[in-house]
């Protein structure tokens, strides 16, 4: 089947075969291999991508989908060396050790500051519940998160609803975010 | 992003500098061996038994041989000449059995999961899809799966040919080795005397990267890149098994996601796929998927362990015994029968114990061979004997933190010699419980346990000890080879001074998760008075880093780094001799600091860097000194280091539904010396979680036809962000005096440490209600029945 896909600001048009899963073709046909495949049964979220602004977990999607959609990666996240407040905050704190469950932490944590710009420890953990880490014991990562919610504040940058919107929204606002 | 959290006068070690690392992980610019792709890749799918133990009658291939892109798929029978026995190098006794362990199976499988043929095709999905096309006649056989009854008169055989059950049984006696008395004429003698069996369930490592492997076999040497803890390990025994020569193979571990002890490993699918692409002359890639990980890749853990311990009534330790039954899955892999001996060193813990006894029977099932998780032999020892003294304290009404001070070797005694003959260099037990008490409030929390119980709430209070020590540092070569292990215990290490001053560290060490290259260069430019960023930690790859024997065992900085401190000393010796010259003075006239060779009393000298370019163009070099400012070196320790620590836990359990909620836990470790505190809590915290979900959630479970039934993360309860506390973590430090660091190791602390703690508190919440013992997972169910009189 034929499908066009914009991914991290890349425009794609492709053959898929209909079975194909939307992290299969992203990794194996678009080479974002910055995206990675934790499980086979959607519990670890390693895959987490945003698809039109909401984090979706790639093994859970078929590519065809996708068809006609905005999707967003790790990859996407920084431009011209400059890292995304959540990717900062996480390398800040300490929140990643093999760094594998990384990218799907950070798409997760971008998706849960978007409904919440200023989330309590609680609400961090119970937002990250669907992704595993067996590194950190999620101590800083969820410190991690409180703190990029502080660094996303009106004042102190672009709020969280940007970020919430990224790839739904014009390549003007996605290059506002990745700016920020 | 900033360079540093905070700041520490005299150098980088000691300072939380954040991670070398990070920079490409949180972009996703990662190089995990899936992502890699060659020309001309094909890719490998493996087909595995669905049975717990049968014989092969007939493979038939010949459909899945004609579909579409495969090109080629491989049996047993096919590999059987050139796949060797898979190495299992610690041989604990001499009349150990092992049986022989092809990487495809060949005439019978032993295990669900095991793997039996393989295709090779374009794409993984057409690999994938030949494989229903293969047909396999199975013949059934008796599944053997409890350790207990395996070993019972009569009871059918996983390897029939080897007669029984039984791989092997090591025992070690205080009386007999002359470092005690006799623990059963302890036990005969005793005022008080306690007897427990716990149980150490199966438990899956379950690292977040499942394992992937690709082979090229174009160049001149058969390249794997391989998601290993063990490079230089895996390329030795490769050639060991397939009869390759070593010098013609390449092993690169790049990016490794996560492995505690799980990819400490020769595997099977290693093999086949190095087979398997030397026979196409192609590259060949495989990956597993979680489900294949978990009835495939090595379990931990699964002992049951009999403990008697004597005592008199004032607390004091009189003996202790212990009889384990180990098990070891269908096979030996690398280290599987030497996990539970090295717990043998540890069931005497901190404690001044005269009389010990230690037995345990290998026994082999029908299951996935279990090998080193996360402490391996340590936590399983560190939990029972941190469950007994529990079980003493309650027996005798005392405190547990007394009962334990009582029998504790006092910070004066050190260096100590134990019961079971290893030699603790440092320890301030005192210290760390001290500080734990406070940051816990333990007489507070004390009061309001007993103020629930007088209410008679439904939600009950417990507190949970654990005061451990580990043998870390793994290992000084001599007891590795008294203990018949295979190889030594040293670490290689080199430091290349390049002509612009810039620095390459070479490390036999293999990281993958653990932070080297950020130590390793805060140590290196301390050393060398250079810039943290001037340094480059270079790992995980055989023909850089050429010898090694890589990560675990929390070896790296107390084995590893000593290496590249001994390396850099050279270089700085080298580098004095030039200096000398140049500065036209006598070598005892230069001092060294922060990078500068001085003429001492002068203000006359040179850098480190101005040298490494002096020697790079050797026009002026003194008589006999080679133009080269590299250095290499090989450590191997004199002893294993000791870190402690006082671990405690609340937990509240809800009596009517047994559901357990973990409500503060405070860690204080001493690891010696640190070079990086940020690193080390993260260990600790990341330790925690897997201690405390052993203790809480985890437990691979097989149903009575050895089909694993917690085969995926759907059913294997690895905690999320939502299942776990945060952590009061703090340190003591008290210098190891074995190695010039000081260091003494984290990766496994707050795993042995917590286990026991969450279980002690667990019991202890109910155990005014008659409950002296829960088996882990301690579930709600578990709870519950223990509350209200039903098994366990």
């Amino acid at each position: 089947m034929r499908i066009t896909v914009t991914v991290d600001g890349t425009r794609y048009t492709d053959d898929v075969e209909p079975r194909m899963l939307l992290v299969q073709y992203l990794r194996e046909q678009l080479g974002k291999v910055g995206t990675v495949v934790g499980c086979d049964t959607s519990n670890c979220g390693a895959c987490t991508v945003h698809v039109d602004g909401h984090s979706v977990k790639s093994c859970s999607m078929l590519a065809v989908q996708a068809d006609g959609s905005e999707v967003t990666t790790v990859e996407g996240l920084s431009r011209d060396g400059r890292m995304h407040p959540v990717q900062e905050a996480f390398h800040d704190n300490h929140a990643l050790q093999c760094g594998f469950c990384t990218p799907g932490m950070i798409m997760q944590s971008m998706d849960l500051l978007a409904e919440d710009a200023d989330p309590d420890e609680q609400t961090v953990r119970e937002g990250l519940e669907g992704n595993l880490c067996r590194c950190t014991g999620y101590q800083n990562i969820v410190r991690a998160v409180q703190d990029a919610a502080h660094r996303m504040r009106p004042g102190a940058g672009p709020d969280a609803e940007r970020v919430a919107d990224e790839t739904a929204m014009s390549e003007q606002t996605r290059a506002e975010v990745r700016q920020s | 992003m900033t360079a540093t959290a905070d700041s520490h006068a005299g150098g980088e070690v000691g300072q939380a500098r954040l991670r070398k690392e990070d920079a490409r992980l949180i972009a996703g610019r990662t190089r995990w061996t899936d992502n890699m792709s060659l020309p001309g890749m094909m890719h490998m799918a493996i087909l595995r038994s669905p049975l717990a133990h049968a014989r092969i009658n007939r493979i038939d291939t010949s459909e899945a041989r004609s579909m579409s892109g495969v090109e080629a798929v491989v049996t047993g029978a096919d590999v059987a000449d050139d796949q060797g026995s898979l190495p299992c190098a610690w041989p604990i006794t001499e009349d150990m059995k092992s049986p022989n362990a092809p990487s495809l199976a060949v005439d019978e499988v032993n295990f669900a999961g095991e793997a039996v043929a393989v295709v090779v095709a374009r794409s993984a999905a057409e690999a994938h899809d030949a494989l229903e096309a293969i047909e396999i006649d199975y013949e059934e056989l008796p599944v053997v799966l409890d350790m207990s009854s395996a070993m019972t008169e009569g009871s059918d055989l996983v390897h029939p040919d080897l007669g029984t059950n039984a791989s092997a049984t090591w025992v070690f006696d205080s009386a007999e080795a002359g470092t005690g008395g006799s623990a059963d004429e302890a036990l005969a003698g005793a005022e008080v005397t306690v007897h427990r069996t716990f149980r150490q369930q199966r438990l899956i490592p379950a690292f977040m990267e499942p394992r992937s492997i690709l082979v090229d076999p174009t160049g001149e040497q058969t390249t794997m890149w391989s998601a290993t803890q063990v490079p230089h390990i895996l390329r030795l025994m490769l050639a060991m098994t397939t009869g390759v020569d070593e010098h013609k193979i390449r092993v690169i571990a790049p990016d490794v996601g996560g492995g505690f002890g799980g990819k400490l490993q020769v595997t099977p699918e290693e093999v086949i796929t190095f087979l398997v692409a030397r026979k196409l002359g192609k590259p060949v890639k495989y990956t597993e998927s979680r489900s294949e990980s978990f009835t495939s890749a090595h379990h931990g853990r699964d002992q049951i362990q009999k403990l008697s311990l004597a005592a008199n009534r004032d607390g004091t330790v009189t003996g202790l015994k212990v009889e384990l039954l180990a098990d070891m899955g269908a096979y030996l892999r690398l280290v599987t029968p030497g996990v539970p001996i090295l717990g043998a060193f540890m069931f005497n813990a901190i404690y001044k114990i005269p009389a010990y006894h230690f037995s345990c029977t290998n026994v082999f099932t029908n299951k996935v061979p279990t090998d080193a998780y996360r402490g391996a032999g340590r936590p399983e020892a560190t939990f029972a004997i941190e469950r007994m003294m529990d079980e003493l304290a309650a027996e005798l009404g005392m405190d547990p933190l007394e009962v334990r001070e009582r029998n504790w070797i006092k910070h004066d005694e050190f260096p100590y010699t134990t019961v079971s003959t290893l030699t603790y260099d440092s320890g301030n037990y005192e210290a760390a419980t001290a500080r734990a008490r406070e940051l816990f409030g333990y007489d507070a929390l004390r009061a309001e346990q007993a103020e629930r119980r007088r209410r008679g709430d439904t939600v009950q209070l417990g507190i949970g000890v654990s005061t451990f020590t580990e043998m870390c540092g793994l290992a000084p070569s001599r007891v590795l080879g008294a203990l018949s292990y295979g190889a030594g215990g040293w670490e290689h290490g080199a430091v290349r001074m390049l002509p612009t001053g810039k620095v390459e560290v070479i490390t036999g060490s293999s990281p993958h998760g653990q932070g080297h290259e950020t130590a390793w260069s805060q140590i290196v430019a301390d050393r060398l008075g250079v810039g943290f960023d001037d340094v480059e930690v270079l790992h995980g790859d055989t023909q850089s880093s050429h010898k090694g024997l890589d990560t675990y065992g929390s070896r790296s900085l107390t084995v590893g780094a000593m290496a590249v401190v001994q390396a850099a000393d050279k270089v700085i010796a080298k580098a004095r001799k030039i200096a000398a010259h140049m500065l036209e003075c006598a070598e005892d006239d230069v001092e060294f600091s922060g990078g500068r060779f001085t003429v001492r009393g002068t203000d006359t000298s040179t850098s480190i860097q101005e040298i490494a370019l002096a020697v790079f163009a050797a026009h002026d070099l003194p008589d006999g000194v080679e133009p080269s400012l590299d250095s290499e070196a090989t450590f191997d320790p004199e002893n294993f280091s000791f870190p402690h620590g006082t671990h405690l836990c609340a937990t509240e359990v809800d009596t009517e539904t047994g559901r357990v909620r973990l409500r503060s836990y405070v860690a204080v470790d001493d690891v010696g010396n640190v070079v990086n505190p940020m690193i080390v809590e993260g260990q600790v915290q990341g330790g925690l979680a897997q201690g405390i979900a052993q203790a809480l959630f985890e437990e691979a479970v097989y149903d009575e036809t050895g089909t694993l039934t917690s085969g995926t993360l759907a059913d294997y309860l690895v905690p999320s962000a939502a299942d776990l506390p945060s952590f009061t973590t703090d340190r003591t430090e008290t210098p190891s005096t074995t190695n010039a660091l000081g260091v003494k190791g984290v990766g496994e602390a707050g795993t042995i440490a917590s286990t026991p703690a969450v279980v002690n508190s667990v019991v202890d919440a109910v155990r005014h209600m008659g409950v002296q013992d829960i088996e882990m997972p301690c579930t709600p169910m578990r709870v519950w029945r223990a509350i209200h009189g039903g098994a366990r």
